[in-house]
């Protein structure tokens, strides 16, 4: 009895106020100019400081998450990088030179890293020779890429070839320095290319 | 020339003993063919008149029939405004003076009339001051169409015949690489016309009867060989040895069979299969992982002469059509890394005509199969891929002396040449086999 009776002064002020508030704007107290709080001033500072604080979190986040997709991006650049790099040939030969070997490792690592990939290989030579024996020349060239390439474990479906024979130079000129350029493999990624990931 | 010799040996003992001339050593059929002038002597050309041509087109003829004469190398056309004026005012009296015309040293005068669609042709025999062949020959088309104009080529060709005893070339066609077409040119250089749909196509070929070429292009697949029927149009592709590459297509003498060459990652060999490209596909050569391309078959069609690199770079070898009997043809040095490719069998089988390689630059050479004789043929700028001309004497080949690709006619008996194709990049010629083009 005596609990309630205190408490009641409590909720007709509580009553009057509820009703106050529902006719008229909360009361401003215009003449009253509030002196600097501290506490309040204090909690809008740490407001202020968890929101930049969360902000540089989200953006070293979002920086972070950038540098793993650059580091995936680059590895995935670099591995096609590897995998389309031309070799080259000297004149007349399907040898495979030790350029070409490092090259067609490279690849091989790749290759095992993404079974996904698909290769296409187009030999090339250079104008010099018959039109028409440079294009079995090309086949061969072609070839001799896709058995490195098989011996070392890769299936062979993986891989199909073509050649251009003399029929598609990089290089137009007549000389030795276009020849050269001219003698060559070319590999296409003709699937998996977008999953790509570097070699482990 | 040894077989000009010969057939004028024979020529002249026929005509002293009165039986008509008769060659065997020629596929042609010569038993028509009259002798004319006594002053016709080995390496001297006959030299004969063209009257100027009455009726339709007769302008033109009169001016095709006398540049078939001059590009077939076998008669010299005695030409000029005084000879041509001499020649107008008899045809127009209709009486041929022998004497003025021995007297500039011509043995035959060539008189055409064309009525209709016929041209009459007398050819006189000067020294025996009478006609020696008197015809009439089929003209067809208006004139100066593509048909009339390969009616007045084989009218050339025959009267060729008749003045010298060998059907002329005039009559045929040549086929060739330019950019991404094939294309069809006669053989006096016009008439040129695409015959393959754009693509990156190569290496065509004749059927015996002209109807027919076969070529190489290139598909998503690698090489395919495509045979396709001039007058129609109409295409197939030879799929009895799909994907890898399908290239380098010969028919056989008889028109039954179609070789080519098929590579795949075991290097390339050559297969024969029915000249429509469909059935089971035979192989011919063995390579063992070498290239074995550029097939071409003896007249006889029972062997093969092909560009192969068993040896360790390429040579010109001759083998049976079964494969058996191989044999290096073109001599090599050991240590050497020559290169001789590209072979074609001459029409009278007697020679093979390949490219190889001079100072590295291709040149143009002959080797006879009885005892290897090589002769070469060219030495100006580079020259690739000879193509005989069914008279077993002139040869179609890729020439850069002017300085880009184009197609050179060459003579090879006196060596004069001249430029067929007049745009640059034209190479890989095919010369049509048959005299009498469709």
């Amino acid at each position: 009895m005596t609990g309630k009776t205190r408490l009641l002064p409590f909720l007709l002020l509580a009553v009057s106020a509820a009703v106050a508030c529902s006719h008229k704007p909360p009361a401003t107290q215009p003449a009253a100019t509030p002196g600097p709080n501290q506490d309040s001033i204090n909690a809008e500072n740490a407001r202020r400081d968890s929101i930049a604080r969360a902000d540089a979190a989200r953006r070293d986040s979002i920086a972070r998450a950038q540098a793993d997709a650059d580091k995936l991006r680059n590895a995935k650049d670099a591995a096609t990088k590897a995998l389309t790099q031309v070799i080259y040939f000297d004149f007349d030969s399907d040898a495979l030179k030790d350029d070409a070997r490092s090259s067609l490792d490279a690849k091989i690592g790749i290759m095992n890293a993404n079974p996904g990939v698909r290769l296409r290989v187009a030999g090339n030579t250079d104008e010099r020779g018959s039109d028409e024996y440079n294009l079995a020349l090309g086949q061969r060239r072609a070839a001799a890429a896709k058995r490195y390439l098989t011996d070392h474990g890769i299936a062979g479906d993986r891989i199909d070839i073509i050649s251009y024979g003399e029929e598609r130079p990089v290089a137009t000129g007549h000389d030795e320095s276009s020849w050269s350029q001219n003698r060559r493999d070319e590999f296409e990624i003709t699937a998996g290319a977008d999953q790509i990931k570097g070699a482990p | 020339m040894q077989l000009t010799q010969r057939l004028i040996t024979c020529a002249a003992l026929t005509a002293c003993l009165g039986v008509p001339a008769r060659a065997t050593a020629q596929q042609q059929d010569t038993t028509r063919g009259v002798r004319i002038g006594l002053t016709y002597q080995p390496g001297t050309k006959p030299g004969v008149v063209v009257f100027p041509v009455s009726g339709a087109g007769g302008d033109s003829l009169q001016a095709i029939v006398s540049r078939d004469f001059d590009y077939g190398d076998r008669i010299e056309v005695i030409g000029g405004d005084a000879v041509q004026e001499t020649a107008r005012q008899q045809a127009a009296k209709n009486a041929v003076d022998f004497t003025i015309w021995k007297s500039l040293s011509a043995a035959a005068v060539v008189q055409i009339s064309v009525t209709g669609s016929t041209a009459h042709v007398n050819v006189y025999d000067v020294s025996a001051k009478k006609v020696a062949a008197s015809h009439d020959v089929p003209v067809s088309g208006a004139p100066n169409t593509e048909d009339w104009r390969m009616s007045v080529h084989a009218m050339a060709d025959q009267i060729e015949q008749w003045i010298t005893g060998v059907h002329g070339i005039a009559a045929t066609r040549i086929l060739y690489v330019r950019g991404n077409r094939i294309y069809v040119i006669d053989a006096d250089g016009f008439g040129e016309h695409p015959v393959s749909e754009p693509g990156t196509v190569l290496a065509p070929a004749w059927s015996r009867d002209g109807r027919t070429i076969a070529y190489s292009e290139l598909v998503r697949s690698g090489w395919n060989i495509v045979i396709r029927d001039l007058a129609t149009g109409r295409e197939h592709s030879v799929t009895t040895t799909p994907g890898g590459l399908n290239i380098t297509p010969a028919f056989s003498p008889d028109g039954q069979w179609l070789c080519y060459a098929h590579g795949d990652e075991n290097g390339t060999d050559l297969y024969i299969v029915s000249a429509s490209g469909t059935g089971a596909a035979r192989r011919v050569t063995v390579g063992r992982g070498s290239d074995n391309v550029s097939p071409t078959f003896s007249p006889d069609g029972a062997r093969l002469a092909f560009t192969s690199g068993r040896a360790g770079h390429p040579e010109v070898y001759t083998s049976d059509v079964d494969g058996s009997n191989v044999a290096l043809l073109t001599p090599f040095n050991f240590g050497d890394q020559n290169y001789r490719s590209n072979p074609d069998w001459s029409p009278d089988g007697r020679l093979i005509a390949f490219q190889s390689q001079l100072d590295g630059r291709f040149q143009i050479m002959t080797i006879t199969l009885r005892d290897q004789t090589v002769k070469q043929l060219t030495s100006e700028g580079i020259n690739e891929d000879p193509t005989w001309a069914p008279d077993g004497r002139h040869l179609a080949f890729t020439s850069s002396r002017t300085g880009v690709k184009e197609i050179f006619v060459l003579d090879a008996e006196s060596g004069r040449a001249r430029q067929l194709t007049h745009d640059p990049g034209a190479r890989l010629a095919a010369w049509s086999h048959s005299t009498s083009a469709p």
